[in-house]
């Protein structure tokens, strides 16, 4: 089973402080993979200005490396900063690491006249035409992320193995949020793009269990015809997919995509305020619905952090710390050792119902019911 | 050798290895009671009297004498008109065991000599053959270690199904942001109880079945819903508040509709649904065939024609030219009856042109469904051939039409609901769950609710199959009084309830390992697998072996 864990702090942290975390909870995995997402960075070497879209990714060749620079100066992107990991290779499990990617751009001339849709859109179709081209090349091109203030890392091996592999410990890279998820999922074979958390437009989950209803989820996603919504070489990948929808696409607010993945039942809404509104949403979005048994944990592009249960809430999720410091994991040691000194009484499981929000200011965890309005959308 | 003006033969000639069903009687035991004689069906038994010459040598004393045995015992009739349908009514009245229907183990020779008088050969039934490619079908996706397996007993299901157009995310929101109009839906269980007319039912079947139906929504419940069949529906039930339990059907031959119209000022509630039928899965191309010995004077008021003649349905409706124009007709004008508060979808027979129908529908947006029926649907009447060589299986057809929805994101706009064989072998809720798991929102199942719920004898060994000529020994599927007191509604009404309740269970069975519980598992293909390398290419689901 994969463990899951998120650290969100005012004060930019290294994200080693979070595999260590992790460690606490080796026993529920089985060092087969780590992902891990940074928001909020921060570089020892470089002024990092917050616009500005990151790649991040492995070029296993250099050919693959030669062909990302040549792609990259046709599209009119200028190289700012590359960052260079202090890779220890012989600690790297894979032998095909020819250079772990964490590059940031400045966009194209051209992209100043586009508002920030066609921008958004334009980065995830580049991100797209370089993941297929790698594809096309015997997979020598991953890629995780291109996108601002953001940086994904995935690799094979045990977390923290990995956080040494790539010099992580050095404090070179911080970051105010930082999101990690130990073990692949082995089910489906070891695949790069399997790995958790995944990410699209800004918005990005990780999830333990496994999705029961993911072949309809994913067909249903599939026929939505949105170039971002592919992959899916991990059953979870879809709970990403279906946060981007409700957010992004429908534009509705975060706490309706706790309605969509487990609505409340027929009678359960015949007296929820805004039920009828609901009722139809369940029936529209019908083949979203999961069945777990999953802790979804995510995170938005304003650094907000969330995370929900499915409805038979049979994976376990936890949220402790303090103002200005969340944690959230999917063992309670995990957020013991991501935050130790906090009022554990205060600590929160959430249930079937619940979605726990931690805005960006961090003062607070917020615990959202669904039997509660949500906040009031135009339609409802 | 003697001539052959001496033995009393002619072409339509039979014997008892030439019927498909052979009567055994065990003489000693026969109490002559006469009650298998009479109960008897097709009279295909008589007590009939013989003599036995009984020869009587004296060899010491050279002499030959002859006396005579008389005595009295059924005998089989051999005509076809008479022959045996194996129904086994004589064994369920014999009171010592003495008498059975036995299936003749030889080729029988009735398919060559049915046609006596240039009749075909109509009958009840679905086709006989008891193949079941949805009886292949396992659930092989098991949760054990990788996640919990839910608990059947304690978790708790969400079961139901929506019958109804269901707008896309998008245009939910916008309709909703302007207070536009949203599509009618159901929330409902999805075994349905098909289209069997009042007509081809027996009035205390019908009665039977919604009390049933009633009390599985109101009392424990399981949203059950019915459907009438083409004939109308009874006044009281019109009027009432259980037709809100009963999907309404229209079709070629629009029996009854005059009544339905003409009740809807005094509806209480509105129906389920109205199901336009243009295709029956038992007999493509075919319409109703309602034959004059069922038309009682309940009938005929019903469906507002003259007591004992023959209502054979159009094979299509009149006003069809083209299914453009249907939908746009039919569809619309009904919804428009209802004030667009009733979902109204078509039902078609299985068939290469399914898709076609389909891709109209979607582009349509009154139609609220597509009931597909395959090619092993029953029927209360229809000819031989078109029941035994005609149509398409329901299984492949459903699949193409659901993959194909899904190409265009357009899976949970129409559902589909599949029919046609479903619980042929008794194995209805996995039939029924693996067609959800290629697809189907719903089921519908109509012969294995007559024989399930009230001990319908037929068979596709062709046994009883008499539906059509009003003579159904179980009263069923009968008109007459005399045969239809054999069926008390109440029973019938009890099974529908015992039918109901295990099938909820065995869902909860199939679901708990494939750690599903929350909604219905539709088009989870990757759960289900079968042992046939052909069939799990052309269903592109798992093959297993």
């Amino acid at each position: 089973m994969c463990r899951l864990a998120l650290k969100t702090s005012s004060t930019p942290f290294s994200p080693y402080s979070v595999l260590e975390a992790m460690e606490a909870m080796q026993e529920g995995y089985d060092g087969s993979g780590l992902g891990l997402l940074l928001r909020g960075l921060e570089f020892l070497d470089y002024n990092y200005q917050t616009k500005d879209p990151i790649f991040s990714g492995i070029a296993h060749t250099h050919e693959a490396l030669n062909r990302l620079d040549s792609f990259m100066q046709e599209k009119g992107f200028t190289l700012k900063y590359d960052h260079e990991f202090n890779v220890d290779h012989s600690k790297v499990e894979a032998p095909d690491r020819y250079k772990y990617l964490l590059r940031i751009y400045n966009f194209p001339e051209i992209w100043k006249d586009y508002d920030k849709d066609r921008i958004e859109h334009e980065l995830m179709m580049t991100r797209l035409e370089l993941r297929r081209d790698g594809e096309n090349h015997n997979g020598d091109l991953t890629l995780f992320s291109f996108w601002p203030e953001v940086v994904i890392i995935k690799e094979v091996g045990w977390p923290l193995g990995i956080g040494d592999s790539l010099g992580l410990s050095d404090n070179r890279i911080k970051a105010r949020l930082v999101m990690a998820q130990g073990r692949q999922n082995t089910n489906w074979g070891i695949n790069l793009y399997a790995c958790h958390p995944f990410f699209l437009q800004g918005v990005s989950t990780m999830t333990n269990g496994e999705n029961t209803a993911f072949i309809p989820i994913k067909e249903w996603l599939m026929g939505v015809q949105f170039p971002g919504y592919i992959g899916y070489q991990s059953d979870s990948e879809v709970f990403t997919h279906i946060l981007h929808y409700t957010i992004k696409k429908l534009k509705l607010p975060l706490e309706v995509y706790k309605h969509i993945i487990t609505p409340l039942k027929t009678e359960e809404l015949l007296d929820h305020p805004q039920g009828d509104f609901l009722r139809g949403l369940r029936d529209v979005t019908r083949k979203l619905i999961i069945d777990g048994p999953n802790c979804v944990i995510g995170s938005l592009q304003d650094e907000t952090c969330f995370m929900v249960m499915d409805h038979k809430k049979l994976r376990p999720g936890t949220v402790g710390g303090k103002e200005g410091e969340w944690a959230m994991a999917s063992e309670m040691c995990g957020v013991d050792a991501m935050i130790p000194e906090r009022d554990r009484s205060l600590d929160f499981q959430p249930m079937r119902e619940n979605m726990v929000i931690i805005s960006p200011d961090r003062k607070e965890y917020k615990i959202w019911s669904q039997f509660d309005p949500y906040p009031q959308h135009r339609v409802a | 050798m003697v001539t052959i003006r001496s033995i009393p033969s002619t072409p339509g000639s039979l014997t008892y290895t030439d019927l498909p069903w052979i009567i055994n009687h065990i003489e000693d035991r026969c109490t002559l009671c006469g009650k298998c004689t009479s109960v008897c069906p097709t009279s295909a038994i008589y007590l009939g009297y013989r003599r036995q010459r009984i020869p009587q040598i004296d060899i010491y004393n050279k002499d030959r004498k002859t006396s005579y045995r008389t005595f009295a015992g059924i005998r089989q009739r051999l005509d076809v008109e008479h022959r045996c349908i194996g129904c086994g009514m004589c064994s369920m009245v014999c009171p010592n065991e003495a008498i059975t229907p036995v299936l003749n183990s030889n080729d029988d020779r009735l398919k060559f000599h049915i046609h006596q008088g240039g009749d075909a050969w109509k009958r009840g039934g679905r086709r006989n053959s008891r193949e079941s490619l949805l009886d292949n079908i396992i659930f092989t996706r098991i949760s054990m270690l990788t996640d919990p397996a839910l608990d059947a007993g304690r978790h708790e299901f969400y079961l139901n199904t929506i019958l109804g157009r269901i707008l896309s995310p998008e245009e939910y929101l916008k309709r909703k942001e302007k207070g536009q109009w949203i599509p009618p839906t159901r929330e409902i269980f999805p075994f349905i109880i098909g289209s069997m007319s009042f007509g081809a039912m027996s009035p205390n079947m019908w009665l039977g079945l919604l009390q049933g139906v009633a009390y599985c929504n109101e009392v424990l419940g399981i949203p059950v819903v019915m459907a009438t069949g083409e004939g109308g529906c009874p006044p009281w039930v019109l009027k009432s508040p259980f037709l809100k339990y009963i999907i309404l059907q229209i079709a070629s031959g629009y029996f009854g509709w005059d009544e339905i119209i003409r009740a809807i000022p005094d509806m209480q509630c509105d129906p389920a649904a109205i199901e336009i039928k243009y295709g029956q899965g038992a007999k493509p191309g075919d319409g109703g065939l309602l034959m004059w010995y069922k038309v009682s004077k309940l009938i005929a008021r019903l469906r507002g024609v003259p007591q004992s003649v023959d209502l054979p349905s159009p094979p299509v409706h009149q006003t069809l030219y083209s299914i453009e124009e249907s939908v746009m007709k039919m569809i619309q004008s009904l919804s428009m009856a209802w004030g667009f508060r009733v979902p109204v979808y078509p039902k078609i027979s299985g068939s290469n042109s399914a898709k076609s129908v389909l891709n109209n529908l979607v582009r349509n947006p009154y139609a609220s469904a597509l009931l597909i029926d395959g090619v092993d649907g029953g029927t209360g009447a229809a000819y031989n051939v078109s029941m035994d060589a005609m149509g398409y299986p329901i299984a492949s057809n459903l699949r193409e039409c659901y993959l194909d929805l899904a190409a265009q994101g357009k899976q949970n706009e129409i559902p589909l609901f599949a029919a046609g064989g479903v619980g042929k072998n008794g194995n209805v809720t996995q039939n029924g769950m693996a067609l959800i798991m290629l697809g189907a929102s719903g089921v519908h199942i109509g012969k294995y609710v007559m024989q399930s719920i009230a001990g319908c004898l037929g068979s596709e060994r062709n046994r009883c199959n008499v539906c059509n000529l009003g003579i159904c020994p179980k009263g069923i599927t009968s008109q007459n009084p005399k045969l239809y007191r054999r069926l008390d509604p109440d029973q019938v009404a009890q099974r529908v309830v015992d039918v109901f309740q295990a099938i909820r269970t065995e869902m909860k069975k199939i679901m708990a390992p494939l750690g599903r519980s929350q909604s219905l598992p539709i088009g989870m293909s990757d759960a289900i697998g079968i042992n046939d390398k052909a069939a799990a290419d052309k269903l592109k689901i798992n093959y297993i072996c």
